[in-house]
């Protein structure tokens, strides 16, 4: 059947199995292969994407689910050929090793800030338990996150003065 | 993994919903947030042959208060009953319970209706309605019909709803006079089923003894169970360590777990036994302070 969803802003109209989900389609049909496949199970949380800004699981969404609806990816963040402020933050605070998990981390980072732009150790911590990374021990991640978080907001109390 | 071929259909409406739960209600399957569904048909273990989605339903997404009852859209998912002021306002158990469910990301999309229906016996939403009183209503072509949850699960994965039915909306009394409650969950991780989980649920009256007592237990037992000797042990007594102790007792010997990866059953219906005491102090606090 036919299904339109806007994938990093762009609407796009495909025509899918109902059974497709939504991170096969991501990756195959959409050619965006920042989205991973881990567990395949709901557990370990690399395939995350932002569905209408907020963080699912897309191999436990049908890609029909998403019709009519936003969904952004890891490639979504980056802006005019700039990295995201988390991108460039995972990158100074060497927040990933093998870096399977990170577009995941990175994308669950951006909507805990959206909502808490000063978010504790905890907090950090908390928003990112649904995605599980093998090799850092997250605290580089947390660090990355906050360090994203703190150039986000003095960007924009840069913006209000301006 | 891949599910078995399904017909999908994307009603826009209720109504739409349920004259197609009513024709043909005995071949399709309704897909909510999928949290659980999705991944039994991953697995092949449910292969329905027409999904109905109503994931993107107007009209079933609210929380409110009215006419005595807190009322939750069957599409209200899990993280939207964590971030309800109005639920942290009116039920602790509800707003306790919540955060415990799944990962932050499959709460995301997850729903109280959905899990609901789907009665996975070590599921959480059923023992805090068990412990609150709580309702669901179920709307069907030929009208509405309100199944008290403790007639409502009948049995593991099974529900009283019938085929044209649709899980409209999930509600609990509102309070009379001080109240609280808690959910106390343990869990080897994150996303886990519970090794074991209890809710509580006291409301005071105004001699400050209990009025009314709830307290359901999650993962120890083939389905979510109601401990009701302890609920009625404690109906009519000033609240107190001592009470809540003995109340605990007869909750653990109400649970039934097994032993399995989590645990053994003696240390479950141990943890039984310290989460219902604790779940009951917390409880008490709360409504003291109310």
């Amino acid at each position: 059947m036919e299904t339109t969803i806007t994938i990093n802003g762009v609407a796009r109209t495909f025509d899918v199995e109902p059974r497709v989900l939504l991170v096969d389609l991501l990756r195959t049909r959409a050619g965006l292969t920042g989205t991973h496949i881990g567990c395949d199970t709901t557990s370990c949380g690399v395939c995350t994407v932002l569905l209408d800004g907020r963080p699912v699981k897309s191999c436990t969404v049908f890609a029909v689910q998403a019709g009519g609806r936003e969904v952004t990816t890891v490639e979504g963040l980056v802006k005019n050929g700039e990295l995201h402020p988390i991108q460039a933050a995972f990158k100074e605070e060497h927040g990933l090793q093998c870096g399977y998990c990170t577009p995941a981390m990175m994308l669950v980072g951006t909507a805990l800030i959206e909502r808490n732009p000063d978010p504790s150790d905890e907090e950090v911590r908390w928003a990112i338990s649904g995605n599980l990374c093998r090799c850092t021990g997250y605290m580089n991640i947390v660090k990355a996150i906050q360090r994203a978080a703190s150039e986000m907001r003095h960007a924009a109390e840069g913006s209000t003065v301006g | 993994m891949y599910p078995a071929m399904f017909d999908y259909l994307a009603p826009t409406s209720v109504e739409e919903t349920l004259s197609i739960l009513a024709e043909r209600g005995d071949e399709v399957k309704v897909l909510a947030g999928g949290q659980s569904l999705i991944p039994m048909m991953k697995l092949r273990f449910a292969s329905p042959s027409t999904l109905v989605d109503i994931g993107r339903l107007p009209g079933l997404s609210q929380i409110d208060e009215t006419d005595g009852y807190l009322r939750l859209g069957a599409l209200v998912r899990h993280n939207d009953v964590v971030d309800s002021d109005l639920v942290r306002r009116t039920n602790h158990t509800m707003s306790a319970a919540a955060p415990w469910i799944a990962d932050p990301v499959v709460r995301n999309l997850g729903t109280i209706g959905g899990s609901l229906a789907h009665a996975d016996p070590e599921g959480d939403w059923a023992s805090v309605m068990l412990a609150c009183g709580g309702e669901i209503v179920a709307t069907s072509t030929s009208g509405q019909r309100v199944l008290p949850v403790t007639e409502f699960i009948v049995d593991m994965f099974t529900t009283m709803l019938r085929p044209d039915e649709l899980l409209t909306e999930v509600r609990v009394p509102k309070y009379h006079g001080r109240a609280g409650g808690a959910y106390l969950k343990l869990e080897r991780k994150i996303g886990d089923y519970a090794t074991a989980a209890v809710a509580t649920h006291l409301e005071l009256g105004g001699d400050g003894r209990i009025a009314t007592a709830g307290i359901a237990l999650t993962s120890v037992a083939p389905k979510n169970t109601k401990a009701v000797d302890a609920e009625q042990l404690l109906v009519g007594q000033a609240p107190s360590d001592e009470l809540f102790a003995e109340a605990a007792e007869l909750a653990a010997r109400a649970s039934d777990p097994k032993t399995d990866v989590r645990g053994p059953a003696e240390y479950k219906r141990d943890v039984v036994r310290v989460f219902v005491r604790r779940g009951l102090a917390k409880a008490a606090e709360l409504a003291s302070v109310a």
